[in-house]
């Protein structure tokens, strides 16, 4: 990288001549190096999918979870630091219940991730302090409006109908881009989130992973939860044949 | 001649003493030595609660009256409310100390279910925490006013508990707040009594519910028509929110009362 030893890497306080911080790079580099994720917004609702790398056969099934829940209706999806994610999941929490306090109405995801990606952009002011290593993915279903944002370690945030974080964003996008994201319903959305994290799950660098679904949607009732164990194994089960009829056609290609 | 020295220190301090600023008037502390005041009397006021157990759940019933004094101020106050599936509460006293303790429950329901790893907070549970607020609160002099009951499940088997402002708690298969403890509790008591193995069914829960808070509506000045009913059991919590006991009472020697 350009940046190793001209020292204007070392602190998050102080620019590169060409106007950059590289401590914020070093932190989005973090975000690209984890399993991917993706958000998706239908007409009913907002489904995540989470490639969870597993990277020994010793860990117990279900530990390290990706996917939190910040408020009934909110839910968030990270890619990048754990540790890291699990610190702005307890200061979206606590926005998200002082809000309520003050409201007594639930939070809306956009001004949730505002507060969030402010509180992001702070660490990346200060030479005391790094960047927080990793991006969410907030998803709400609030009076039958679905809402997905994402924000960066750099403080920016932005929503989506559709996005991706973490190693194969580009990848994911792209599988993304050709969904009628407006015609399906979640139901069928979180078959089609389960194959694309199978589909960009890159099988040679990374051998075990395991897969994450939630929503926010009408089925729901505008809660947070975990997808049914039954839909998301017949999501799985969608995923892998789909997998399988993508490989046969390459074969034939050749 | 007489010559004296002016005094070397003019409205100083005297030895041992803080000089003393102008404005001030003499003989004021530096600190504030005022008592410190809480509160010592409730405001809006709910009345009494009332619950039983019976086979397979429990059964509370509250009335809808919110009163100042003796002014039925508002007449349309829910002082029941289902906190999980196995934890429905109800509170008589101060209408505000309730509503402040009804946020912080809802609160703590929503961090439990956010976390996602601790289980759901039961009646068994939500009884002890209220002891330790309540206890708490009154050891600082600072009491929420209020009678709590507390209906619902502990691991697993029926439970009705009490917590009162001052962190008395006890459970038992009858419980009743305020005026209840006069009328009701008698009343509860005597018709499980009259069961040769002292378990009602849910009708007949409902059926005592129901005569007890008619004679508290009777008896009890600042009782109401309009009451709730919640019951759990393994199926969840119902709530009946528009109950009313007007049809159900006749006040035709209401005049006979009056003193001559």
């Amino acid at each position: 990288m350009s940046s190793i030893g001209t020292g204007y890497d070392l602190s998050a306080a102080q620019f590169s001549p060409d106007g950059r911080v590289f401590q914020v790079e070093y932190a989005q580099k973090a975000v690209e190096n984890s399993g991917t994720a993706v958000g998706l917004v239908c007409k009913d609702g907002v489904v995540l999918a989470v490639e969870k790398i597993v990277t020994s056969k010793l860990y117990e099934p279900g530990t390290n979870k990706r996917l939190f829940t910040v408020d009934t209706h909110v839910g968030l999806a990270c890619a990048g630091l754990l540790a890291d994610a699990r610190a702005i999941v307890d200061v979206a929490r606590n926005e998200a219940a002082n809000y309520r306090a003050e409201y007594s109405v639930p939070m809306p995801v956009k001004e949730l991730t505002e507060r969030v990606s402010n509180y992001l952009h702070a660490y990346t002011l200060y030479s005391s302090v790094r960047p927080y290593g990793c991006s969410v993915m907030l998803a709400s279903y609030l009076n039958d409006s679905p809402q997905l944002f994402v924000t960066d370690p750099s403080g920016l945030c932005f929503g989506y109908f559709g996005a991706a974080i973490g190693k194969a964003k580009q990848n994911a996008k792209t599988e993304i881009e050709k969904l009628k994201l407006k015609e399906l319903t979640c139901k069928q959305l979180v078959k089609e989130a389960a194959k694309i994290i199978y589909l960009v799950h890159d099988e040679v660098k990374d051998k075990q992973f395991e897969l994450e679904l939630s929503w926010v949607c009408a089925e729901s009732q505008g809660r947070h939860e975990l997808v049914p164990k039954a839909l998301k194994v017949q999501a799985e089960k969608y995923a892998k044949a789909a997998l399988e009829e993508e490989s046969s056609d390459d074969e034939e290609d050749m | 001649m007489n010559i004296e020295a002016p005094p070397l220190w003019s409205n100083g301090p005297k030895p041992g003493l803080f000089y003393d600023f102008p404005g001030r008037s003499v003989g004021q502390s530096l600190v504030n030595d005022h008592a410190k005041t809480h509160t010592m009397y409730p405001t809006t006021t709910g009345t009494s609660v009332i619950g039983i157990v019976f086979d397979g759940g429990v059964m509370i019933a509250a009335d809808k009256l919110g009163s100042y004094g003796s002014l039925a101020r508002f007449r349309n106050v829910e002082r029941i409310f289902k906190a999980t599936d196995e934890a429905v509460l109800a509170f008589g006293g101060d209408i505000a100390d309730y509503q402040f303790i009804r946020e912080v429950i809802e609160q703590k329901v929503r961090d439990d279910e956010c976390g996602g790893y601790s289980k759901q907070l039961d009646a068994g549970a939500l009884h002890s925490w209220l002891t330790r607020v309540l206890y708490n609160r009154r050891s600082r002099f600072n009491p929420l006013w209020l009678d709590c009951v507390v209906a619902g499940f502990r691991a697993g088997k029926p439970f009705l508990g009490f917590v009162d402002k001052i962190g008395t708690a006890y459970e038992a298969t009858e419980v009743a707040s305020g005026f209840g403890q006069y009328f009701a509790i008698p009343m509860l008591r005597s018709a499980r009594e009259k069961k040769s193995d002292g378990i009602f069914t849910q009708a007949e829960a409902r059926k005592v519910i129901e005569e007890a808070m008619k004679v508290l509506y009777y008896r009890d000045c600042r009782g109401f028509h309009r009451y709730m009913v919640a019951t759990v059991t393994k199926e969840g919590v119902t709530i009946d929110d528009d109950l009313d006991l007007k049809k159900d009472t006749n006040w035709d020697l209401a005049h006979l009362t009056k003193l001559l």
